[in-house]
């Protein structure tokens, strides 16, 4: 589904150059759930950013589903991030002013879904995460675990391809943190390829394959349950 | 996104910001306040001189020696060497069937002076048919006769404010008065009639024209005015005069002045006062929109974060850059809207409290202003919004 080739990032800050990613080659299989380690400034967040189309690589060639992204225009990265990507941050990102059932409607907004199905899906969304209660309250109304919940259905509303959390659990106490991987998990059972970045092994250890960056290169690349690898598609994950 | 749904995202932000909103849209409320009710006052002043000038009666002519150069008014300069005569006046009198009456006029200024009393004023020498053609009435006493000019009698008719300045409240009729130092009896007093464009004809004295050219000491009319028999006649009656007094002049060294012509003129001269008011207050509507694309600038910079977010679920360059304009043309456009109902309101507030003020709100001004409102949001809110579309979503995200 995704294929990275010698990829590598530079980023110019004033003179100097500096090379975030250096020749990363990955490739991830439907229904994979793959963590992404490594210590702060090993890059994982720009290559999340790469893998999620909101940046493009300096070199190297990226393949998402087979279309070659650097070929793509500003307005199909976005559609393809609509369609294709559910993102889930740190920070939620969620929008402060609108209200849970909203914030999930937002990528339903952008697809051109009429406002009556949205409205739909995004209830229906939120209630697979347990939040058919909480549609109607802002997010400073919630609690951080509901907050990243409502950021899952978000990212879930579309029906994405592949879900990219970057420290889903960064913001959370232990046990909400706990709760978020369970939905992980879950969803991943259901069927939904997942990369989680993070910098906490335990949780990464919770993935079936963890790549860990150093540097900006991959120094290990670990299948954990080999069963679990290329994924066993179960259907939806609905 | 849909339009709908652009407004809807668009009048959300704008609530959440309440007081800013409202501020901001406050310029665009006085912009629009400003172009209506100035407008309105220019179209007013313009109706008003249409109602004074049909008042004077709409089968008026006016010559006045010397050939103006353009159509329109009368000439401001009189080329002395051109001359309109008495004589003049009587044979296009006597002459033209389309004109019904001729009014000869000799216009100059006097200090009239009745014992220790005196006052400086517009002396009018006149023939009997001049209160015809001006609709002007006598209320007590009498009016110049066609005897008084013929014998070039020192006779006067006194408007209502020289009578009231030198008589005050007792009868002056029978009284000597002196004009420049010459004894004139007092044979009648005007009705009141007020101001017309600024001349106030209550302040005037008459005196038979003849007798006017010798105390003034020339054979020159300062205008003849002539009356057509009807509206309809006045085309007529301007080529009959034409014709007749190049017949005695050889040349046609005057010009002719018709009531519709007075009219255009005032009217295109109110019309450049209106556009001038209306784009003084259009200046107050552009500052509007500055302050439209300050605000606007100021909520993308706040807002990084919110676009950094929208650009990640999806949202295009498109996207952002309608919602953000769609934004600042609600601003203006709302602004707008409530600037107009502030402006017609007090337009029609000052039309009904004071009904002699001449205001008038046209449809062309509120849709003229509407538009250039919503033309304004546009204009200025572009920028803001190009600027908000083309950030990058990973510079927007890190953005707190």
């Amino acid at each position: 589904m995704i294929q990275l080739k010698d990829i590598s990032k530079v980023y110019t800050l004033g003179t100097q150059e500096v090379e975030v990613l250096r020749n990363i080659s990955l490739e991830i299989k439907p229904g994979e759930f793959l963590s992404l380690v490594g210590p702060s400034g090993s890059g994982k967040s720009t290559l999340m950013n790469i893998l999620g189309c909101l940046d493009k690589p300096t070199r190297g060639s990226y393949f998402f589903e087979g279309v070659s992204v650097a070929d793509l225009s500003d307005d199909q990265l976005a559609e393809i991030r609509n369609k294709k990507i559910g993102f889930v941050f740190q920070s939620f990102h969620l929008l402060p002013r609108i209200n849970a059932l909203q914030n999930v409607e937002l990528p339903l907004i952008y697809a051109g879904v009429p406002r009556s199905k949205r409205k739909e899906k995004a209830r229906e969304v939120l209630a697979a995460v347990d939040l058919a209660d909480r549609i109607y309250h802002k997010p400073n109304e919630l609690s951080g675990g509901q907050c990243q919940r409502v950021a899952i259905a978000r990212a879930l509303v579309n029906n994405p391809q592949i879900i990219l959390a970057d420290e889903p659990t960064g913001n959370l106490d232990t046990k909400s943190g706990n709760e978020i991987l369970q939905i992980f998990e879950k969803l991943n059972r259901q069927g939904v390829t997942l990369v989680i970045v993070t910098h906490d092994l335990s949780i990464a250890r919770r993935a079936h394959r963890i790549v860990t960056l150093r540097d900006g290169e991959i120094i290990k690349d670990e299948v954990r349950r080999g069963e679990r690898e290329g994924g066993g598609m179960e259907g939806g994950w609905r | 996104m849909g339009i709908l749904e652009s407004i809807r995202v668009a009048l959300e932000a704008l609530s959440s910001n309440k007081v800013r909103s409202a501020l901001t849209m406050l310029g665009v409320i006085i912009g629009v306040f400003a172009v209506i009710c100035l407008i309105a006052i220019g179209e007013g002043a313009k109706a008003y001189v249409s109602k004074e000038l049909m008042g004077i009666g709409s089968n008026l002519l006016v010559v006045t020696p010397g050939k103006a150069k353009t159509s329109g008014g009368p000439p401001i300069s009189v080329d002395s060497a051109k001359k309109l005569t008495y004589e003049d006046a009587e044979f296009i009198a006597r002459r033209s069937t389309a004109v019904k009456q001729v009014a000869p006029i000799v216009m100059g200024t006097g200090k009239v002076k009745y014992e220790n009393r005196s006052r400086d004023t517009t002396v009018l020498g006149v023939t009997y048919d001049f209160q015809q053609v001006r609709n002007l009435h006598v209320e007590i006493g009498s009016f110049i006769s066609a005897d008084d000019v013929d014998a070039r009698r020192k006779v006067c008719t006194l408007g209502r404010v020289v009578k009231q300045e030198l008589f005050g409240e007792s009868n002056p009729l029978g009284k000597m008065v002196k004009i420049n130092d010459v004894s004139f009896r007092v044979i009648g007093i005007m009705e009141k009639k007020g101001v017309t464009f600024g001349f106030n004809i209550d302040d005037i004295v008459f005196i038979p024209v003849k007798t006017a050219q010798e105390l003034y000491d020339t054979d020159k009319l300062f205008e003849i005015l002539a009356a057509a028999t009807s509206e309809k006649e006045v085309d007529e009656a301007k080529r009959q005069i034409t014709q007749l007094l190049i017949k005695r002049h050889r040349e046609e060294d005057f010009t002719i002045t018709t009531q519709a012509a007075m009219l255009e003129s005032m009217n295109s001269i109110l019309t450049t006062l209106t556009w001038v008011l209306g784009a003084i207050a259009g200046i107050s509507l552009v500052v509007g929109g500055i302050g439209i694309m300050n605000i606007m600038l100021v909520s993308v910079s706040e807002r990084t974060s919110e676009i950094g977010i929208r650009k990640a679920v999806g949202a295009k360059r498109r996207d952002i850059l309608s919602q953000f304009l769609v934004e600042s043309i609600t601003i203006s456009a709302l602004g707008g809207l409530l600037g107009m109902i502030l402006g017609v309101g007090l337009a029609r507030g000052l039309a009904f409290s004071f009904p002699s003020l001449p205001v008038k709100v046209s449809l062309w001004s509120i849709i003229l202003a509407l538009s250039f409102s919503v033309f304004v949001g546009i204009f200025f809110g572009v920028y803001p919004a190009h600027k908000a579309s083309k950030l990058d979503p990973i510079e927007a995200l890190r953005h707190e």
